[in-house]
């Protein structure tokens, strides 16, 4: 259905648009407690109370319409692009009570572009405690627009908000906020002319930003280029004059509508928290303390579930075999299908432990407390204090973390971010790592409560923190910078976790996974199922006739020859071929053909090696049902008939798997975020040497 | 000349002016104007950036950039 007004939320970061937009509109938006949660522009629908249907649009947040990140840049080409079809009707401008003053600089800037406004006055829950009393009537009369003071974390004034929003007026009201063609008068005037415009600071702002803006024509960007050598106009300057005119309106504004209490200001509550957490020597210790904890806890908290979900798949698979009749498609659906998605099903435990404590650390604002401790040690390294939040977020995926990039505003330090996140170890290699590990490191306490398996994990883990770290600071020698980085960032109050949207984020997170990785691991499940169960020319027939042959059924047992069969035709199966086509290259590392089966469906998605195993191995002893790991453990090797998962084996795998690039998700949203194929190349690649060598060398030290 | 970076943590500065204009544009949008009184709230742990406390928030930056801002 269309909608008949488009209304855009604007605001500094972290003043709770996302947390807005929710409500408008139901969906489920990421919110956070840092700056630059948002980085994209969404879209949802809201039904206003005169019937009309509202569009509403999520932006980024920024501190002023001059983008310094490309996350920012948004905002301008959003309400600019007044020739689009999506430009907004209205724009709902979201003010921080608590911190007003910096708030209102946007908000004059926007007034200024003379689209019609609202003015959505947050967090007066926080205002309130603090004791800053505003006098909203007249702060509204002053402005000239409807002001209506909400707490969006709190569902409070929101009706109000609505129906502000569709009385809203077709036409700007506001009243002035500067004199803006003073910064600029004939170049004003003679863009003005040129482009049609009647707005000064349209004009103004065509003036700073046109190089940038891509709704521009080449020859228009030319023109306004002329026109400002012309006038001899300078960006910075003019831009200076136009922030500091700004202020001494807003200090004016501010002067008799906003009283904060003097009294208890020296020691709030966020303050003491940080003197604890971002203390010298505790600080780092609390952060590896929280991480440890992290670890160990998906480790410990999810054994007994995941064992419950085991279970029943194999009780599924067990019903499948029985009800259905015998035959290829039934085999097909039991060992391929089912035993495929438990692979991954399995973990949905694991996975939803780590989202929930990732969404704690971005909800409470410690994340941005990590930022600002680890900035100097990231900056060593070729990489920025922000770089933690998607390195951080690459623990759950690569993906969105990338894109979370954008608020990084150093190009440099924004390109070695993307090239060096999908080292970090993902959720789609927790269900890699936990099985190998299970397999080959028992399951013992040692120094009492760490377990041997988790701290193997935990190794994983700081391994590929640690090589992400390395990385970076080789590429910090090899790319040149564009220009000067800095670090300039808010420091959000902490707040309490809201722990429905802790609970709705694991959820939601882990249902996308879900179903993410439940499409590819059908679909590579089929593949591989058709793949391994047939075989080039009459292979097959030629194997099922040799083993007729009466010197076999004199020597061996029928089940023996079945197995025997069953295992020969995998082999010459297409698969079997396959993998013997990279057994050469692999097996340096230690890995079989059948491992090289597994390697090739990953390509596609990591997490599908789990499933691959369990279709390996159940066409070779397809008359037992199983758990992938049992499966696993009793592979032998066909020649020495030692176990085929040694230590050297698995930790040699598990060290291919922490390095190679196998995500196509992540190969395109780095050509996405880069606008480049070459920069997903030359990860794929360097990635791919990595997992080469360090599988390797463990194979050689282990073996 | 005093600036901001040779400031004491818990110690108060009213900033005068700037050295850099690129940076004062960032700076003065995120609310480090002229005239603003800043307080050192405190050091990250390896020393560099530092917290500050402008109009009743907390900023996060460089000692490098904290070195462009001239206090009173
Ligand atoms: N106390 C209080 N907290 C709020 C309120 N509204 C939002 N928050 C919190 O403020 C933080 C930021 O909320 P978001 O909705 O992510 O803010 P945003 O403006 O979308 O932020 P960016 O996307 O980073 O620009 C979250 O921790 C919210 O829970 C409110 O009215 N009162
Ligand atoms: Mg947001």
């Amino acid at each position: 259905m269309k909608a008949e007004i488009r209304v855009a939320l604007v605001g500094n970061p972290n003043t709770g648009k996302s947390t807005l937009f929710n409500l408008l509109t139901g969906l489920n938006q990421k919110v956070g407690n840092f700056p630059g949660v948002t980085v994209d522009k969404k879209t949802g629908y809201c039904n206003l109370p005169d019937g009309r249907r509202a569009e509403i649009i999520d932006l980024p947040g920024t501190y002023s319409l001059y983008p310094k990140s490309r996350d920012e840049s948004i905002v301008f080409s959003v309400l600019a692009d007044k020739g689009n079809q999506q430009a907004p009707d209205l724009v709902v401008v979201i003010l921080d009570a608590s911190n007003l003053k910096r708030n209102l600089l946007l908000y004059t800037q926007v007034a200024d572009l003379k689209i019609p406004v609202v003015v959505a006055l947050n967090m007066m829950d926080v205002a309130k405690k603090d004791g800053i009393s505003i006098k909203v009537d007249s702060l509204a009369a002053k402005l000239g627009v409807p002001v209506v003071p909400i707490s969006a974390r709190r569902n409070e004034g929101i009706d109000e908000l609505k129906k502000n929003i569709s009385y809203a007026n077709k036409f700007a009201l506001q009243q002035d906020s500067i004199d803006v063609k003073a910064i600029a008068p004939q170049l004003v005037d003679a863009i003005g002319e040129e482009m049609q415009i009647d707005n000064p600071y349209y004009a103004l702002q065509l003036a700073h930003q046109h190089e940038h803006l891509t709704f521009l024509s080449e020859s228009e960007s030319s023109r306004i280029e002329q026109l400002e050598q012309t006038y001899n106009f300078h960006s910075q300057k003019a831009q200076a004059t136009e922030t500091i005119a700004r202020y001494n309106f807003i200090n004016d504004l501010l002067y008799d509508t906003v009283k904060v209490k003097e009294a208890a200001h020296e020691e709030n509550t966020s303050n003491r928290i940080d003197r604890i957490l971002t203390h010298r020597v505790f600080g780092f210790l609390i952060f590896f303390g929280i991480l440890l904890f992290i670890f160990q806890a998906i480790f410990a908290w999810s054994a007994y579930p995941m064992e419950l979900i085991e279970t029943l798949f194999v009780w599924m698979q067990t019903g499948v075999h029985q009800m259905l009749p015998a035959g290829p498609l039934t085999d097909l659906l039991a060992d391929g299908v089912i035993a495929g998605l438990s692979g991954v099903l399995v973990f949905i435990p694991q996975i939803a432990i780590l989202f929930a404590f990732i969404a704690i650390l971005e909800d409470t604002g410690y994340m941005a407390r990590v930022t600002f401790m680890m900035d100097k040690v990231m900056r060593k390294v070729g990489l920025n204090g922000k770089s933690v939040v998607p390195l951080i977020g690459g623990f759950a995926c690569a993906v969105p973390s990338i894109m979370s990039t954008r608020t990084i505003e150093n190009w440099k330090d924004r390109m070695i971010t993307i090239m060096v996140t999908p080292l970090i170890s993902c959720s789609a290699r927790l269900p890699v790592y936990t099985l190998l590990i299970a397999l080959v490191v028992p399951s013992r306490n040692v120094w009492w409560i760490f377990n041997l398996q988790g701290l193997a994990l935990t190794a994983m883990y700081l391994l590929s923190m640690i090589s992400a770290v390395v990385v970076a600071w080789v590429m910090k020698h090899i790319l040149k910078a564009r220009e000067r980085g800095y670090f300039i960032m808010e420091l959000p109050v902490y707040r309490m976790p809201r722990w429905n949207n802790v609970l709705l984020t694991m959820f939601d997170r882990a249902k996308t996974f879900v179903l993410e990785a439940g499409k590819v691991i059908i679909a590579v499940s089929v593949i591989l199922w058709v793949l391994s169960s047939y075989g080039p020319g009459d292979t097959f027939q030629q194997i099922e006739k040799k083993y007729q042959e009466p010197q076999y059924g004199q020597k061996m047992k029928p089940s023996e020859i079945e197995h025997a069969i069953a295992s020969e035709k995998l082999e010459s199966s297409y698969a079997g071929h396959l993998g013997h086509v990279i057994e050469p290259v692999i097996k340096p590392l230690g890995f079989d053909w059948k491992i090289g089966i597994a390697l090739i469906t990953s390509f596609a998605a990591r997490e599908v090696f789990v499933g691959t195993m369990a279709t390996i191995y159940s066409v070779d002893n397809a008359d037992e049902i199983q758990s992938v790991k049992a499966k696993m453990a009793n592979a032998r090797n066909p020649e020495t008939g030692k176990p085929t998962f040694t230590l050297a084996v698995a930790f040699s795998l598990m060290m291919f798997y922490a390095f190679a690039m196998q995500c196509a998700s992540t190969v395109a949203i780095v050509y996405r975020e880069t606008k480049d194929w070459r920069w997903p190349a030359v990860q794929f690649l360097y990635m791919t040497v990595l997992a080469y060598g360090a599988s390797f060398i463990t194979y050689m030290l282990l073996k | 000349m005093k600036k901001l970076s040779q400031l004491q943590v818990g110690k108060k500065g009213v900033i005068k002016e700037f050295t850099d204009l690129e940076m004062s544009l960032k700076l003065m949008e995120m609310g480090c104007l002229p005239g603003e009184e800043i307080v050192i709230e405190r050091v990250a742990p390896l020393g560099d950036p530092i917290a500050i406390n402008v109009s009743g928030y907390m900023l996060s930056l460089r000692k490098q950039e904290a070195s462009t801002i001239i206090l009173q």
